[in-house]
């Protein structure tokens, strides 16, 4: 059936990413509220809603021209890790959902890393995509995330992490598990050298990307209504057989329940990362006086 | 009463009509039904051996789960001399599915942190089926801190399905509290193993293995996700359980091949379940061994092979 789609999808720029990429697509409804944007307008208002704020999802090149002045970054190569190492196979096999993936992404895995200036300030970010795989925690990402740090630390930096996943790799079974204690290895090292490491969640950020850097950040910003927690809803409600509370697992109810900093608009988020990373960088070290 | 597990049914079998010769026997006193009732041993020990030397993923499974393996309490019961529990994380509450507390082990003062799932139906509840809340974890952060204040080694005995799902758990912040409990273990500058005894399900079970040394039972399995709800998401159906547990590279011999895990101790012949008292008794004495292999180096050196052990995960080791 849709053999004919993928061989003559079209490459589009990352604007189209994220949404259905069917050439009569240009129009998009919210999610939310159903309201008509135009293509154009979608990457202009940053893929907010402009009826209803909804926080649409964006890809990793449209999240660093967002964060980074002037749109101006370079893109760190992340080294290739061995690929499918368990042989893995449901009712697809892994090493086709991975090819599949970078063929609609054009990545090589879920996080992308780049070097650039947030409001002058020569910063790291990481931005795991959901797009490729759910964004799931692989050897790969693990990989990612260990090059974010030492790029970080190579400039001494500060390293901005934009998570969004469903959860570790299962089909890379225990070693997707093993990516959670290794990326904490790396907050470690930015924290031992005192350099900011600051976690943007956005939605959804869920399992073992949570419960490892997803919330090791001196500083924790979530985006609205980004769905964020350990355990999935649905899961929990399989468990409990209750009715999960309203805006459960939502940006706004950790807020309120001490589990984040805070909530930033999208258009707002370099205005505050910026400022956050001034005041925390406020006393500056003899290297970055002549930078 | 035994519980035999699904593959276990031919020794179910084999088990029932020794015992109904038995009862025959005691009233009629026959020598042939003795005779006949050595035989049937006999055919039994080597049904048991030869089922046990196959097992699959999904027998493995039963077995790390099975009822009378032994748990955490029974092990520190019978290893840990002057055990002494603590108890809360200071913050919130107690968490009955993480045990804590200091011991000898082995003659040696240690600190001891392990997953509880209860032996009957009223001390599973109590314990929450061995799925702890972020109190549990927190807890756990604080033995660890006073271990490391104390230069005493950590031992963990890890067996649980994974952290519990629940409103409570998620609002109290459970993924931030496996995060830091991770976090603590790759600080700790003490001796730290870690025995997986059972059930080693996700980040849940990785908040408190993240150790130098991680051993495993010859049939306990490791894993991102229990085979029911891997099967489920990826196969959409749990019946599929089967065949995502062989497709997941749960058992100890594949962590092992993959690199994840340092040793595997082998189990009494018919699983742990069968002779309790040897499988805990080799616990004792691997453990003490690998601690002993570890005391002569420095809090720097075990806490940078410890980081450098898990930053390599997932780029060496894969044959
Ligand atoms: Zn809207």
């Amino acid at each position: 059936m849709n053999w004919l789609k993928n061989f003559v999808r079209p490459r589009f720029p990352s604007v189209f990413r994220d949404h259905d990429d069917t050439p009569d697509n240009l129009w998009q409804s919210c999610k939310q509220c159903g309201e008509m944007i135009f293509h154009r307008d979608l990457a202009l208002l940053q893929h907010v809603c402009p009826g209803c704020d909804h926080h649409m999802r964006v890809g990793a090149r449209e999240r660093f021209s967002q964060l980074f002045d002037d749109g101006a970054f370079e893109t760190i190569e992340v080294p290739d890790v061995p690929h499918d190492p368990l042989k893995f196979k449901d009712q697809k096999r892994y090493a086709d959902r991975l090819r599949d993936a970078r063929n609609k992404t054009g990545d090589r895995d879920a996080v992308q890393v780049a070097l650039g200036k947030i409001q002058g300030r020569k910063s790291v970010i990481a931005v795991q995509d959901f797009q490729f795989m759910g964004g799931s925690l692989g050897m790969a990402a693990g990989e990612a995330v260990g090059t974010a740090g030492p790029t970080a630390l190579g400039n001494n930096a500060p390293l901005i992490m934009v998570a969004a996943a469903g959860g570790a790799r299962m089909q890379e079974g225990i070693l997707s598990l093993m990516q959670m204690p290794r990326t904490t290895v790396i907050v470690q090292q930015l924290r031992e050298r005192g350099l900011p490491y600051i976690v943007v969640l956005t939605d959804p950020t869920t399992g073992g990307v949570t419960a490892s850097y997803g919330m090791l950040g001196d500083i924790q910003i979530a985006e609205p209504g980004a769905l964020i927690g350990f355990a999935g809803p649905r899961v929990i409600q399989d468990t409990i057989k209750e009715k999960l509370p309203e805006g459960f697992q939502r940006a706004e109810y950790l807020l309120e329940h001490g589990m984040i900093d805070m909530v930033v608009h999208r258009h707002k988020l370099p205005e505050t990362l910026g400022r956050v990373l001034g005041l925390l960088m406020g006393r500056p070290a003899p290297e970055t006086q002549t930078a | 009463m035994q519980t035999y597990l699904e593959f276990e049914k031919p020794i179910a079998e084999l088990e029932g009509k020794i015992h109904e010769l038995r009862s025959v026997g005691q009233t009629e006193g026959a020598v042939d039904i003795f005779e006949e009732i050595q035989k049937l041993e006999v055919k039994v020990a080597d049904q048991v051996e030869r089922l046990y030397k196959n097992l699959d993923a999904w027998q493995k499974t039963q077995v790390a789960r099975h009822p009378a393996r032994p748990h955490c309490m029974d092990y520190i019961e019978t290893l840990v001399e002057d055990f002494t529990p603590l108890a809360g994380d200071r913050l919130y509450s107690e968490d009955y599915a993480v045990i804590a507390g200091l011991g000898r082990w082995q003659g040696q003062a240690v600190a001891i942190l392990g997953h509880e799932k209860g032996s009957n139906t009223q001390s599973r509840l109590k314990h929450n089926f061995g799925m702890a809340r972020p109190e549990g974890y927190r807890k756990a952060i604080r033995i660890m801190d006073m271990a490391e204040r104390f230069n005493l080694p950590v031992v963990t005995l890890v067996d649980t399905a994974g952290a519990y799902p629940g409103i409570g758990a998620e609002e109290r912040g459970q993924s931030e509290a496996i995060a830091r409990c991770t976090d603590k273990c790759l600080q700790l500058g003490v001796p730290f193993v870690s025995v997986i005894i059972g059930e080693g399900g996700s980040g849940g079970a990785l908040a408190l293995a993240t150790a130098s040394r991680i051993l495993m039972l010859e049939h306990s399995i490791y894993t991102v996700a229990s085979p029911e709800a891997c099967a489920s998401i990826l196969w959409r159906s749990s019946e599929h359980a089967n065949t995502a547990a062989t497709a997941l590279k749960v058992t100890a011999q594949d962590l092992e091949k993959l690199g994840v895990i340092d040793r595997i101790l082998t189990e009494p012949v018919g699983g742990a379940h069968r002779d309790r008292a040897q499988m805990m008794s080799d616990v004792g004495l691997a453990v003490a061994g690998e601690l002993a292999k570890l005391a002569s180096l420095s809090p720097q050196e075990l806490r940078d092979t410890r980081r450098q052990k898990y930053l390599d995960m997932g780029r060496s080791g894969i044959v």
